[in-house]
């Protein structure tokens, strides 16, 4: 007789916490508040992702290793990735153990609030300071800005805030 | 989920008129990230490369969600509906498609950056308008991607108002340059807020506000800046040559099609 037994959530969550950003290899799926919903019916896993941002070229590559990743589980057979934009990711969404993560990899988290006038601070990712210019609100890829720190002469990152109050 | 479905079940009756709106709108972010992209090593300095692309990536993302939604409803396959469809099929402003100045980008390229800033802040402002109004379109998937397009513009239009204050502010050559070109820009403004044919079917069903809140909206939001600047805020003309969504467009629609299809055409089903 054979058994099949249903993945357990948290043995998928696990795995999906092993799924990194291919170009910020320290932060997961997880760390980035990108894992929307987890449905596992029998032997059938669907994760839902929210794309950070549309344009990101990452997301097809995030949604293979998504897929590949949960397929290694031996109970899965069937795996099904989506992405959905409602809710839209929001930068909140990312957990404060992203927020470590993402300052390991030299970026500064994105800021919780915003100025009154729209604008937004962050401090420098490698010594803390916050004598630091904003340099080019674009950066090397559509989520980061480029910012330099006046106290330790770094050029340094940071992860761009989103919010639905923008 | 469900609602995205419902959304897709309540359309079968505005189909044609959401259908409609959904090209307006892709073939404009298309064209315009298109023309963004032509930039591509040749804006004035490199943390402007940076950001140019940055945001033609962005607008490249807009244009393929709303292509995908046009998927979803039947209409085709998001990639083919991007890169085969003829000129006269597309439903893009007349702005969007225009050259970035004379030569070509493989050859001599001689743009005009003056010219790319005030296309780019009107044309970004437009679509600030038009997303805000689409958050509360009675279309609900469409309504989703608008929530999430307009996070990602506000940092656009932050951008552009940067450039167009700056320039402005700047030596009598860079405002000369940069009147000109509010001229041509504001010349081919005609159809932005236009629907085309489906005006009445595409605001009877709310998909979006109307062409008159939407121009008035627009206005209203640039105004601030020429106040500041002491300028009088340009007007948008009432008669045009050419309605780009009634599939009518200049010859430089034309050149980008060629070029921007090339590629896809030579292996139509690899993966991309």
């Amino acid at each position: 007789m054979v058994i099949s037994e249903s993945a357990s959530t948290t043995r998928i969550l696990e795995v999906l916490k092993k799924v990194k950003d291919p170009e910020i290899d320290s932060v997961s799926i997880i760390d980035l508040g990108m894992v929307e919903e987890v449905t596992n019916s029998g032997n059938t896993v669907k994760v839902v992702l929210l794309p950070t941002f549309l344009g990101c070229p990452a997301l097809e590559i995030i949604k293979k290793n998504t897929m590949d990743a949960i397929k290694q589980l031996p109970e899965v057979v069937e795996v099904e990735v989506e992405f959905a934009y409602h809710p839209p990711w929001t930068s909140d969404r990312i957990t404060e153990e992203g927020h470590v993560n993402l300052r390991a990899f030299g970026i500064a988290p994105p800021p919780r609030h915003f100025e009154e006038d729209g604008s937004w601070h962050v401090d420098c990712a490698y010594c803390g300071s916050t004598y630091v210019t904003m340099e080019n609100i674009f950066g090397p890829t559509a989520c980061r800005s480029i910012l330099y720190c006046k106290s330790c002469k770094n050029v340094f990152e940071a992860m761009k805030p989103v919010s639905t109050l923008m | 989920m469900s609602e995205i479905e419902n959304g897709v079940t309540e359309a079968s009756e505005n189909k044609e008129a959401i259908t409609s709106l959904l090209f307006q709108l892709a073939d404009d972010d298309f064209l315009y990230a298109y023309r963004g992209s032509e930039w591509l090593g040749l804006a004035p300095h490199i943390e402007e490369d940076v950001a140019s692309s940055s945001i033609s990536q962005d607008s490249m993302g807009h244009a393929a969600m709303y292509y995908k939604l046009l998927e979803e409803l039947g209409v085709g396959n998001a990639d083919d509906l991007a890169h085969l469809r003829p000129a006269h099929e597309r439903r893009n402003s007349i702005l969007t498609e225009r050259v970035n100045g004379e030569g070509f980008y493989m050859e001599t390229p001689n743009y005009d950056w003056a010219y790319q800033v005030v296309r780019s802040y009107f044309y970004t402002q437009a679509k600030k308008v038009k997303v805000d109004s689409l958050c509360q379109s009675s279309y609900k998937p469409v309504a989703e991607v608008a929530v999430k397009v307009k996070m990602e513009l506000y940092y656009h239009r932050l951008h552009w108002e940067t450039w167009f204050k700056q320039l402005l502010s700047s030596t009598d050559v860079a405002k000369k340059k940069m009147n000109e070109a509010i001229t041509r820009v504001m010349d081919d403004f005609g159809d932005m807020f236009s629907f085309g044919i489906q005006k009445q079917a595409i605001e009877k069903y709310k998909l979006i506000d109307s062409e008159e809140k939407l121009k008035e909206n627009w206005l209203a939001s640039i105004e601030p800046v020429f106040a500041a600047l002491q300028m009088t805020v340009p007007t948008i003309p009432e008669t045009l040559a050419n309605n780009g969504r009634n599939g009518e467009h200049t010859v430089d629609l034309d050149e980008a099609l060629r070029t921007l299809s090339e590629v896809y055409k030579v292996d139509p089903v690899a993966s991309w």
